[in-house]
């Protein structure tokens, strides 16, 4: 049927020109209603059901090598196991010992906030996730984990790792969810400095697995080194976790800020188990403008334009 | 006749089943699903982007601008990129292949490098524009992936032909 096609003396359908002009203005409009309204996620989620079985299979090379790997544990591998158990049970000796404290430490905070009739500060509970794919596009850092809608995943979710803040859920598929990380150009965590309380906001750089404290003036106390955790402001982020830690400041005169570099204290892009907090209750109603619980990154745009 | 230009003399192709077609682009979307990571990420070719432009080039009469729209509609999905975005660079891709067909004729494998290099660095543009346009910035490092795509070219062209030949000669015996 293929030799024929040097016989057609007559164009079939509409030219190359009428198509590309088509399919570019459908794809231009789909784009703007996509990136104005968000009304197309039902029919992403329809197409991922179509694209959801490629995407598992690219998961099984690495997964298969997993296996084999697993099948030759050398000795090296047996001693390497040994030394990590030892290490992670004296580990666990010194959290067990860290953990009474902090429930004896737990209870007298409840009692002094009861008593000073404070909202009580809410537990958090977990839910145990793993990361399906990495995202395989340069511009974003995101990865899919493997609890989706069927889960009861919600947008806006903390994921964290043993070590502290990793991300936050922003899409939800029917067995996937979308987790951007905090190192994400412009992703904005609302933090505080452990050592002295200073309330600032941490900004992923996105092209580094780094992270930047914006807008401190020369002045502020911040020093290489300093932790800062999650300040529990505008309810979306629980308090007191850890986010990053100060690696460098810079301070140059000539420039109003100053320049100060950290990276994540959790692994941001190294561990394949996550942990997804549930939703911290909701707070009361900002007064006026957004609500608080919006999302960060829409004031973090906001801010950029300005 | 259209044929490939690498050998001295015009051979005939067997004809191309559609399942092939089907497979080879969901073998490049499983290529582009792969765990890349860091550098590899940004060096990591455009296999769909490659295989379109292949499959435009060689039957523009059975895959053309609008399979190409509905395959880069799959890949936003697979790369939870804004819809449209892959689709708009990959209609522009295929257009670029349909319009290269008539000229394959006259080129030979060298000569096509760098007119699909083009094509390739447009369909690159493009994606990155609309990411500058909605997200206000452009990560340099992602135009190294022109580079590797377009060095693939030649040895994805044999790769094809020796594949549709071999099929040939098999169905002879």
């Amino acid at each position: 049927m293929d030799s024929t096609q040097s016989f057609r003396f007559f164009n079939r359908g509409p030219s190359p020109v009428v198509r590309l002009v088509f399919f570019s203005a459908l794809s231009l409009l789909l784009m703007f209603v996509d990136a104005r309204f968000r009304y197309l996620e039902s029919a992403r989620s329809v197409v991922s059901v179509l694209i959801t079985p490629i995407q598992r299979l690219t998961a099984m090379p690495a997964y298969l090598l997993d296996q084999i790997g697993d099948i030759f544990i050398t000795q090296q591998a047996q001693r390497d196991l040994k030394s990590t158990n030892n290490q992670l049970q004296i580990q666990h000796q010194q959290d067990a010992a860290k953990l009474l404290q902090l429930q004896s430490s737990q209870l007298e905070n409840q009692q002094l906030r009861t008593l000073s009739s404070l909202p009580l500060s809410p537990g958090y509970t977990a839910q145990l996730v793993e990361v399906v794919y990495a995202e395989r596009d340069v511009f974003k850092r995101r990865v899919l984990i493997s609890k989706g809608a069927n889960a009861k995943m919600e947008m806006g979710q903390v994921v964290m790792d043993d070590k502290g803040i990793v991300g936050q859920i922003t899409r939800v598929y029917p067995w996937l969810s979308e987790v951007t990380l905090i190192t994400e150009k412009d992703r904005a965590v609302p933090v505080q400095v452990l050592r002295n309380g200073l309330r600032s906001i941490v900004f992923g750089a996105g092209d580094t697995s780094q992270l930047a404290l914006r807008f401190m003036p020369e002045s502020a106390d911040i020093q290489v080194g300093d932790v800062l955790v999650t300040s529990g402001i505008d309810g979306v982020y629980p308090q007191g976790i850890p986010v990053a830690k100060v690696a460098k400041v810079e301070r140059d005169p000539s420039y109003p800020f100053a320049r100060i570099f950290c990276l994540p204290t959790a692994g941001v892009d190294q561990h394949r188990h996550l942990l997804v907090l549930a939703k911290p209750p909701k707070l009361p109603e900002r007064p006026a403008e957004e609500p608080v619980t919006g999302e960060v990154d829409k004031r973090a745009k906001g801010r950029r334009r300005n | 006749m259209r044929t490939l230009n690498v050998q001295s003399k015009p051979e005939i192709q067997r004809p191309i089943r559609n399942a092939y077609i089907v497979i080879t682009v969901l073998a490049a979307l499983f290529l582009n699903g792969l765990p890349w990571s860091g550098i590899w990420l940004m060096l990591r070719p455009d296999f769909v982007a490659l295989v379109l432009l292949y499959w435009c080039m060689h039957k523009p009469w059975r895959f053309g601008i609008g399979l190409s729209w509905a395959v880069g509609i799959l890949a936003d999905v697979a790369d939870a990129s804004l819809f449209g975005q892959h689709a708009l660079a990959y209609t522009l891709l295929a257009f670029g292949g349909v319009v290269l067909n008539h000229r394959l004729k006259m080129f030979d494998l060298r000569q096509q490098t760098f007119q699909v290099f083009g094509i390739i660095t447009l369909t690159y543009v493009v994606y990155a524009l609309i990411h500058w346009q909605v997200n206000g910035f452009v990560v340099w490092g992602y135009f190294l992936g022109v580079l590797t795509s377009t060095l693939l070219w030649t040895p994805f062209n044999l790769m094809f032909h020796s594949m549709q030949q071999k099929r040939m000669s098999e169905r002879v015996s």
